[in-house]
């Protein structure tokens, strides 16, 4: 039978600040010397007490806000208890009924459609120290204690893993054009949380179980542990298996995951509000005044180059997904004379030609010598039949090496278009007295003997020849002949 | 030289800067603690060379007068138990706000006071370590928790004592060993370094011979502290030149669920001989009536439980603290028998308690409930303070009962601290002084409690008290 996957996602992201979320210890932990960046409040000693970070609380605001969320006028922090040796206090801060940002949704784009992802939730906590195990000990790292988490909980609306994928670049664009965190997987910036199962494809009913998987550092892990998990449960439901409610754990990059504990013996967390930490409270303009430091967000801006420039909805989603490109783009944009005229062929420009360049030398963008001032200069040329498409191509390739401007490069190496008719019909004449068996063709009625002469003119002129112009003369000489 | 008659206003008009005077009150605190204190117990540990560094620089308002502190205040370089077995050994290495603003004014601290292990009582009888004793009467106890800062105080050993409250553990003592004991504003003074019993109870308070020291004491320790997210945020309170003990006109409630038959009688009539006095002075006093003292009992008990199972729960052995010997299957396990073996009994039983009224099921039932309840309690006091600036009642219901007397009685503290739970409960400044003693020549208190952040009525309506008997004899 064929089974179609219903997923959701829990995300933690590390937002930017300097101090952890409770103490005044700084934030960074990777790669660190174990336990120097620790003090009574992060090794939860007796009587140490949690002051929260308000610069964490405010980034949690603005993301809420940048994934279309509510914002709870009251909100509270509270206590999940439970013991382990990497939580020092034995509970974690987090949020339980009050979260910051409820009912958000994320829209994405799959195969030419847009859906929407609803968000359930997004809140504040700590994270939790790191333990190491070597051999039979295990060791205690508390530097990671106490580093801001933010949390996001999607409902499960995902059908598939492309849309997983694109739902997870998405979030992560946002969060860097909100400059909330690096959302630098690598570093662990950013974990993923899945729950999966799967149901008949025409069914409606949702299934009644769900497996969980913990901890998944990469996006592309992400894709393979969809890829093994749908493969896994269907091959247990065709066998006439049950699926276990689970909490399962990723192997290793191939994305196979391993079960870890089963759902039944769930733990209860005895939540109650943190005492140590007064209720917060939000006013609406307070809320406003916060929206008003979003940017513009992938997907407006997305629409905005589809709707106001034209631009190939491809074109677009590359533009929007990188900083350095649309940051470019909006330069150049910004530039030029008559930007609805010129967008388009730069966006073009931009995503083809330069992209390529700047990969194959290595050299980000914005430190490109190709400014965005000499891009539109280029586009400029290009579309007042300044100069071919073709010499653009070698004229932008000399200002990426050489820094020139586009004008210089093309007026100190003679690469305009001849359009001067004087100047070309001599080339005409030249080439009609060469090659008198190709005339004959032409006297034939042979169709292609003017394609050939066009593209000796074009020879001779290195390319630089008004093509429509060069075939106006040819035919016209011919003809007198 | 006797501590009793003293205070630190005294004191430090005698000693203005002179080391030489330090130094004799040094030695005498010194040699009386080694007397007395093999028998009273009041401390916990004794801290002589730190008080006499103190000495060293001359500094401070408090500079070279004898003071203790309860060992559940962290301090660099002592033990920190809160008089339990499992931190017996542990060394905490950061100093709570209130041991830093001593510290700055030059305190001259001599020892750690016994305690109920983690303030977990009413008597000092739960102490992991001995029983603290009454001056007043060896067989009886002080009181607690804070019972060896009383002692301490009442004995004489020292001037002022840093104890903390949840419910009645200054109160309680103080009333029991006829001092004063002094409770401000819940976040008036920083919980920073305190280890926590109840944290949306708990509150440093001091005891002290006489109110103008409270006072002094209060302008010491008070201010924001921006390591608590629930000090109050205002500055230091100074009412060390404010206090007047002109009460003409003040209203004094008297609610009479404080003085029925579930209390001692001779604690009531004396409560009542004073309310005469002020009444002399030109008091108004106004008959009101409180919501039942029971009310608090029941709400207080299920908060504090359920913050005391999440507060010990970082006490599990593997950084700090007792490390059990058996050997573990487990790390759980490893963290049940450190626990198992380190935690006393009242611990464990309130931890569990808690962790029960905050399981998933019964939460609605217990916890939310008693926050309910908790707010109908806030609003109770808040009407009240419409209609009277302080209510007076007696601090406890008896005098202090003899040693042995929590004995298979799980809720001796509740019933103990029944008149201080329900201020307890809404932060609300309050105050025990001494206003007699009963048959057995045991001292009875008397508190007054006035509205959030008005320290300033419970410090005077003690003062203008202070007055009229010409000073307390402690």
């Amino acid at each position: 039978m064929q089974y179609q996957p219903i997923i959701g996602l829990e995300i933690h992201l590390q937002p930017k600040t300097l101090s952890k979320m409770f103490c005044g210890c700084s934030s960074k932990y990777f790669e660190l010397a174990p336990n120097t960046h620790t003090c009574p409040t992060c090794l939860g000693l007796p009587g140490a007490l949690p002051v929260p970070n308000k610069q964490a609380i405010k980034q949690c605001i603005i993301l809420a806000l940048a994934l279309n969320c509510e914002i709870s006028e009251e909100s509270k922090f509270d206590r999940k208890n439970y013991f382990y040796p990497d939580l020092p206090k034995g509970y974690q801060i987090s949020q339980y009924d009050q979260p910051i940002g409820v009912n958000g949704f994320v829209e994405i784009d799959t195969a030419g459609d847009a859906r929407r992802i609803r968000i359930t939730r997004v809140h504040m906590e700590e994270d939790t120290g790191k333990s190491i195990h070597k051999g039979d000990k295990t060791l205690l790292d508390f530097n990671k204690s106490g580093v801001p988490l933010i949390e996001i909980v999607t409902e499960p609306d995902f059908t598939s893993k492309e849309e997983v994928d694109a739902f997870a670049k998405r979030l992560r664009q946002i969060i860097r054009y909100c400059d909330i965190s690096n959302a630098d997987m690598e570093k662990g910036q950013m974990r993923y949380e899945l729950n999966i199962s799967i149901h008949p494809s025409e069914s409606k009913r949702l299934p009644d179980y769900k497996v969980e998987i913990k901890n998944i550092g990469s996006i592309s892990v992400l894709q393979k542990v969809i890829d093994y998990e749908v493969k896994r449960q269907t091959e247990l439901l065709n066998s006439g298996k049950q699926i276990e409610q689970e909490t399962r754990g990723v192997r290793d990059m191939s994305g196979v995951t391993i079960s870890q504990r089963s759902k039944e013996g769930s733990a209860d967390y005895r939540y109650f509000p943190e005492p140590d930490i007064p209720p917060m409270r939000f006013d609406k303009k307070q809320i406003e005044n916060v929206r008003k430091e979003i940017p513009e967000l992938p997907q407006e801006k997305k629409w905005r180059y589809i709707q106001d420039y034209q631009l190939e909805p491809d074109t677009a989603e590359t533009i929007v997904s990188y900083k350095s490109l649309y940051s470019f783009f909006e330069d150049a944009l910004a530039q030029a004379p008559q930007p609805a005229k010129l967008a388009k062929d730069l966006s073009n420009w931009l995503v083809g030609d330069l992209r390529k360049l700047s990969k194959k030398h290595s050299v980000i963008l914005s430190n490109s010598k190709v400014t965005p001032e000499y891009l539109v200069e280029l586009v400029q040329l290009v579309q007042s039949g300044s100069v071919s498409k073709n010499i653009a191509k070698d004229v932008l390739s000399t200002v990426f090496n050489t820094g020139e401007s586009p004008e210089d490069v093309i007026r100190k190496n003679n690469l305009a278009i001849i359009g001067d008719q004087d100047k070309l019909a001599k080339i005409v004449s030249k080439v009609i007295e060469a090659n008198p068996k190709i005339v004959e063709d032409y006297k034939n009625r042979n169709a292609n003997a003017i394609k050939f002469l066009v593209g000796q003119v074009m020879k001779e002129t290195k390319g630089q020849a008004d093509p429509i112009l060069a075939r106006q003369l040819l035919e016209k000489l011919l003809q007198s002949l | 030289m006797n501590l009793k008659t003293l205070s630190i206003k005294v004191l430090r008009e005698d000693i203005k800067g002179n080391k030489d005077i330090a130094v004799q009150l040094y030695e005498h605190s010194k040699n009386l603690i080694e007397e007395v204190d093999p028998t009273l117990r009041a401390f916990v540990s004794y801290t002589f060379d730190k008080a006499k560094d103190s000495l060293v620089p001359v500094k401070g308002d408090l500079y070279g007068i004898p003071a203790s502190i309860k060992d559940n205040y962290n301090w660099v370089g002592t033990h920190t138990t809160a008089s339990s077995n499992i931190l017996k050994n542990y060394q905490s290495p950061y100093n709570a706000t209130v041991t830093v603003r001593l510290l700055e004014a030059g305190a001259m601290l001599m020892g750690k006071t016994n305690m109920d292990a983690f303030a977990h009582g009413s008597s000092t009888e739960t102490s992991d370590f001995f029983i603290t004793k009454n001056p007043h009467n060896m067989e009886h106890v002080p009181g607690g928790s804070s019972g060896g800062s009383a002692a301490a105080v009442a004995a004489g050993l020292c001037v002022y004592s840093i104890g903390s409250e949840t419910a009645g553990s200054v109160r309680g003592p103080a009333a029991w060993c006829g001092v004063v004991g002094f409770t401000p504003t819940y976040g008036r003074i920083s919980r920073y370094g305190l280890i926590a019993m109840g944290s949306s109870l708990d509150r440093p308070g001091v005891f002290t011979t006489n109110i103008e020291d409270a006072a002094v004491l209060l302008k010491i320790l008070s201010g924001k502290d921006p390591k608590d997210a629930t000090s109050l945020d205002e500055p230091a309170l100074d009412l060390t030149g404010k206090l007047s003990s002109q009460i003409k006109g003040l209203r004094i409630g008297v609610p009479k669920q404080y003085f029925d038959d579930r209390i001692n009688k001779e604690v009531t009539e004396a409560v009542v001989d004073a309310l005469r006095e002020y009444e002399k002075a030109g008091a108004i006093l106004v008959d009101m009536d409180l919501l039942d003292p029971k009310y608090a009992v029941a709400v207080y008990t299920v908060v504090c439980r359920s913050e005391v199972s999440s507060n010990l729960a970082r006490i599990d052995g593997i950084r700090y603290g007792h490390y059990a010997d058996q050997e573990a299957e487990s790390i759980l396990e490893q963290i049940s028998y450190n626990r198992g073996e380190g935690f006393g009994n009242e611990a464990k039983q309130r931890s569990m308690t808690g962790a029960y009224t905050l399981s998933a099921g019964y939460y609605d039932a217990y916890y939310k409930k008693a926050q309910k309840v908790r707010t109908m309690i806030i609003q109770d006091f808040h009407q009240a303070f419409d209609k009277v600036d302080v209510i007076v009642g007696p601090t406890m219901p008896t005098t202090a009962p003899k040693i042995g007397v929590t004995n298979n009685n799980p809720i001796f503290g509740e019933l103990a601290d029944q008149l201080t739970e329900a201020s307890a409960l809404a932060g609300l400044p309050c105050i025990s002084i001494p206003i007699g003693k009963d048959h057995n020549n045991l001292p009875i208190g008397m508190q007054i409690v006035a509205k959030q952040k008005d320290e300033l009525n419970v410090l005077n309506t003690a003062y203008a008290y202070e007055t009229i008997i010409n000073g307390f004899e402690i």
